[in-house]
């Protein structure tokens, strides 16, 4: 419930018109968000929207580009982290960050005493400290259990002990439920209303958005990093909010269709991996097919592909290749069988960074390109040239490093070290994350050639009108399965309810 | 060209200090004793050559002294009673290379840290070895000392043997699939993984074939004197692992060549020599050793620095 405050109440936290570039992608583009004491407001948006960027500008992580804050009633350009931390801003993670091997007591005092290395130790008053915040928050905790014995969500009970005893008149919460059971969510919940009922203020952050109607007052939905709008919950119904958060028309992305696909080129039939936290997924993807697989951040996409790839193999289920069951056990063995996978992330593992272009290419493909396992340079630069022409790679020349290339020329590169391999099956995971508009739109028209010759692509993405535009059929997946199959080209509100799961009606996947 | 910028570097200094000697001390040109003071480093050439494939793979291995001297003996026992050379130097080479797979297989199999693995296995076989031997000589029959050749000979075959697992390799590197894997590996194993590489399985044969490389510097370096000493290979591994990195070959793996190690090894063993030549206290020596190697690590640090803005 709201109460209809009569006289403006001063808010504690204001973003107005908040912008953040990171190279040529704009994370955030004006985004304007006020929270009051004693409110939980949360924020909501696709994956991608702009939420974690406007965390860290909350929290002084990052500087922005144009716009200003106000907080604690002064007007500021940018935080740095110790005076966010000095204004009362405490910020929640998903993974809590404490030190594992100290109790729950030093681990307080780190952040709550003083620095300087010289100063006096009172074990006792620490200890006493501990336990009276732990109480307040009615977490039965003992002050010297150690971190790494306990568990998920007692370790964010002592964040939130720490945000309370610094004194947070702000505190973020990013997604805190993501692991928790029913009964310690409802106790969290608890905790979020007693902070309310001090009068701090809530950033809540979620995708559940049954949590939200239960939970906050006001919710401020981000689109592609702008905000657009901020309700009171009571004023919304979930429709709303997905109509919030997709409401946008897709650009530029030539309609779906026009090839006829071909023989079935991969089937799963009920695939699965506990380890991986998968189970029950069924489908087929046929050559010369894409076949989007949309869900948020968590439900499973990017295991599922480590399935495929054998990389954390299947322990459930069958996996057919044109007709035959396979056992995909390692990376070997799923690339014999005609598969490739260009990961997520590609800084981190898609490309190695300190290889030139061309031995990039041919990384994975070296008993394809060298006969008898020895390396030539002249059919290294054949395969790497044609790679380069056919992709636009825009490098230097083959010998280039690829930590000099921009992003969407290395997720080129990791695209073009598959096709060397001539898979039969090609899975790409967020292909185009983090690459600029124009690098965007070149990595499409590549997605879709691939697919009119005859390769079977199965693409993870986390960009709806992408996912819509590009794909002809649409898998959605929440919880670690597949739930749906929706045909390319469905309204972006169905997709995001469907990987919601707010609609009740689940089609047979 | 610019990737072998640090090798050209040591290449020039070497020549400068060459030059040098050739100013001041053209004593130290003289055929025989550089003859044998390059003969003295051509097992640890040997031993380098691997070092630096284990380095490239971004592991360490700080037993090689040991397995050479657990090689080495076996070698001499073998030799002693009546062996061929022919065959002491594959049974010392499977000797050496079971070591090695031990360490690979701790490192690989169970995902364990090689500096403690081989911090391990170099004091245990090193006290292994003292407790079976006691500390006692193994005399060599007649025949063995420089292949029952006249010595230049001998130092002649050894130094185109070494040269030969040089070059061997070092074409390997470049020019086997297998050797791209070790710099991927060493660049990036989840990136390698990713690629269809076995990481482990790469890890596991750069210290199997660091171990076979023990194996044959011991039989090289048993020939050299009438009797093999027990612990031969000690200090070995701080040789090798300076010669590796003053070499270029970056200690994070994924980056340098084998020229660039023969060239820090050669570097590194002039200093003594020259030093006497310069008659320049002996003291000096290991100072002036620790001091290029604190440069090379200093020139490593400043490209990686560069190299991030």
């Amino acid at each position: 419930m709201v109460n209809p405050t009569p006289q403006p109440v001063q808010p504690l936290l204001v973003f107005a018109n908040i912008a953040k570039n990171f190279g040529a992608v704009q994370a955030l583009r004006g985004v304007d968000f006020e929270l009051r004491p004693g409110e939980v407001h949360a924020l909501l948006g696709e994956n991608g929207a702009g939420k974690s960027t406007l965390i860290k500008v909350a929290t002084g992580a990052h500087a922005p580009d144009s716009g200003h804050l106000v907080l604690g009633g002064r007007r500021l350009d940018a935080l740095n982290p110790a005076t966010a931390r000095a204004l009362g801003v405490a910020c929640i993670y998903q993974q809590p960050a404490l030190f594992p091997d100290l109790t729950v007591a030093e681990n307080l005092a780190l952040r709550l005493e003083p620095a300087g290395a010289w100063r006096r130790v009172d074990r006792r008053a620490r200890r006493v400290r501990a336990a009276e915040l732990l109480q307040r928050l009615g977490a039965d905790l003992a002050p010297d259990a150690e971190i790494r014995d306990l568990s998920m969500p007692e370790q964010q009970l002592v964040e939130i002990a720490a945000a309370i005893g610094a004194g947070a008149r702000i505190v973020i919460m990013d997604e805190p439920t993501a692991s928790l059971t029913q009964r310690e969510q409802e106790r969290l919940f608890a905790i979020v209303r007693t902070l309310r009922a001090e009068g701090v203020g809530v950033i809540y952050i979620s995708h559940r958005l049954e949590e939200i109607f239960a939970l906050a007052d006001r919710v401020t939905v981000l689109r592609d990093g702008a905000s657009v709008g901020t309700h009171a919950v009571g004023d919304m119904d979930a429709a709303g909010l997905i109509r919030l958060m997709v409401g946008r028309e897709l650009a530029g992305l030539p309609p779906p269709g026009g090839t006829v696909p071909g023989e079935i080129a991969l089937e799963l039939r009920g695939t699965g991996c506990a380890a991986a936290g998968v189970g029950s997924v069924t489908f087929a993807v046929r050559a010369g097919e894409i076949l989007g697989l949309a869900g948020l951040v968590g439900a499973g996409r990017t295991e599922l592909a480590r399935v495929l790839f054998g990389l954390t193999p299947a322990d459930e289920g069958e996996i057919l290749r044109e007709g035959r069951p396979v056992r995909l056990d390692s990376p070997q063995a799923a690339m014999a069988h005609g598969l490739a996978y260009v990961p997520e992330d590609r800084r981190r593992h898609g490309v190695v960074m300190e290889l030139p272009v061309a031995q990039n290419i041919t990384l994975a493909a070296h008993r394809r390109v060298f006969r008898h396992g020895w390396l030539s340079a002249p059919a290294e630069n054949r395969v790497a040239a044609e790679f380069i022409a056919r992709l636009g790679i825009k490098a230097a020349g083959p010998e280039a490093a690829v930590a000099t290339l921009s992003g969407g020329n290395q997720q080129k590169v990791a695209v073009a070290r598959w096709l060397a391999t001539a898979p039969r099956v090609l899975i790409l995971d967020e292909p185009t994350q983090g690459v600029d508009i124009a690098a965007k739109g070149e990595l499409h028209r590549i997605i879709r050639e691939l697919a009119q010759g005859g390769l079977a692509v199965i693409l993870i993405s986390s960009d709806l009108p992408e996912i819509i535009g590009l794909c002809d059929r649409i898998g959605v997946m929440r919880g670690g399965t597949l739930r749906e199959i929706l045909p390319g080209g469905t309204a972006a509100p169905v997709v995001m309810a469907a990987a919601l799961g707010t609609n009740e009606k689940e089609g047979a996947a | 060209m610019k990737r072998r910028g640090r090798e050209f570097v040591l290449a020039a200094v070497l020549g400068a200090i060459l030059l040098a000697m050739a100013g001041w001390a053209p004593a130290f040109f003289e055929p025989a004793p550089l003859r044998s003071l390059l003969t003295r480093e051509a097992p640890a050439l040997v031993v380098a050559c691997g070092m630096a494939l284990v380095i490239l793979t971004r592991q360490i291995d700080i037993s090689v002294g040991s397995q050479f001297s657990v090689c080495s003996v076996a070698a001499g026992l073998l030799a002693a009673a009546g062996w061929p050379l022919g065959l002491v130097l594959p049974v010392a080479a499977g000797c050496g290379a079971l070591l090695g797979a031990l360490n690979g297989i701790l490192v690989a199999g169970l995902g364990l840290p090689s500096i403690v693995v081989t911090l391990g296995t170099m004091v245990a076989l090193r006290q292994g070895l003292n407790l079976a031997r006691q500390g006692e000589f193994v005399n060599l029959p007649d025949g063995v000392q420089w292949f029952g050749l006249s010595q230049s000979a001998g130092q002649a075959v050894l130094l185109v043997s070494a040269l030969l697992v040089l070059v061997g390799l070092a074409l390997a590197l470049r020019y086997l699939a297998a050797g791209r894997q070790v710099y991927a590996v060493g660049s990036d194993a989840e990136a390698a993984r990713l690629a269809g590489i076995r990481p482990r399985v790469v890890t596991l044969a750069v210290f199997t074939l660091l171990g076979l490389l023990c194996g044959i510097a011991a039989v090289m370096n048993i020939v050299q004197s009438p009797q093999v000493q027990p612990l031969a290979g000690s200090g070995l591994e701080l040789k090798v692992i300076a010669a590796v990195v003053v070499g270029g070959v970056a200690i994070s793996g994924g980056r340098g060549s084998l020229w660039g190690v023969l060239t820090g090894l050669v570097l590194l063993a002039c200093i003594p020599p020259a030093l006497t030549h310069l008659h320049i206290e002996a003291y000096w020596e290991k100072a002036i050793q620790g001091a290029i190697i604190l440069l090379a690590a200093t020139a490593e640090g400043v490209r990686r620095r560069k190299e991030r803005h």
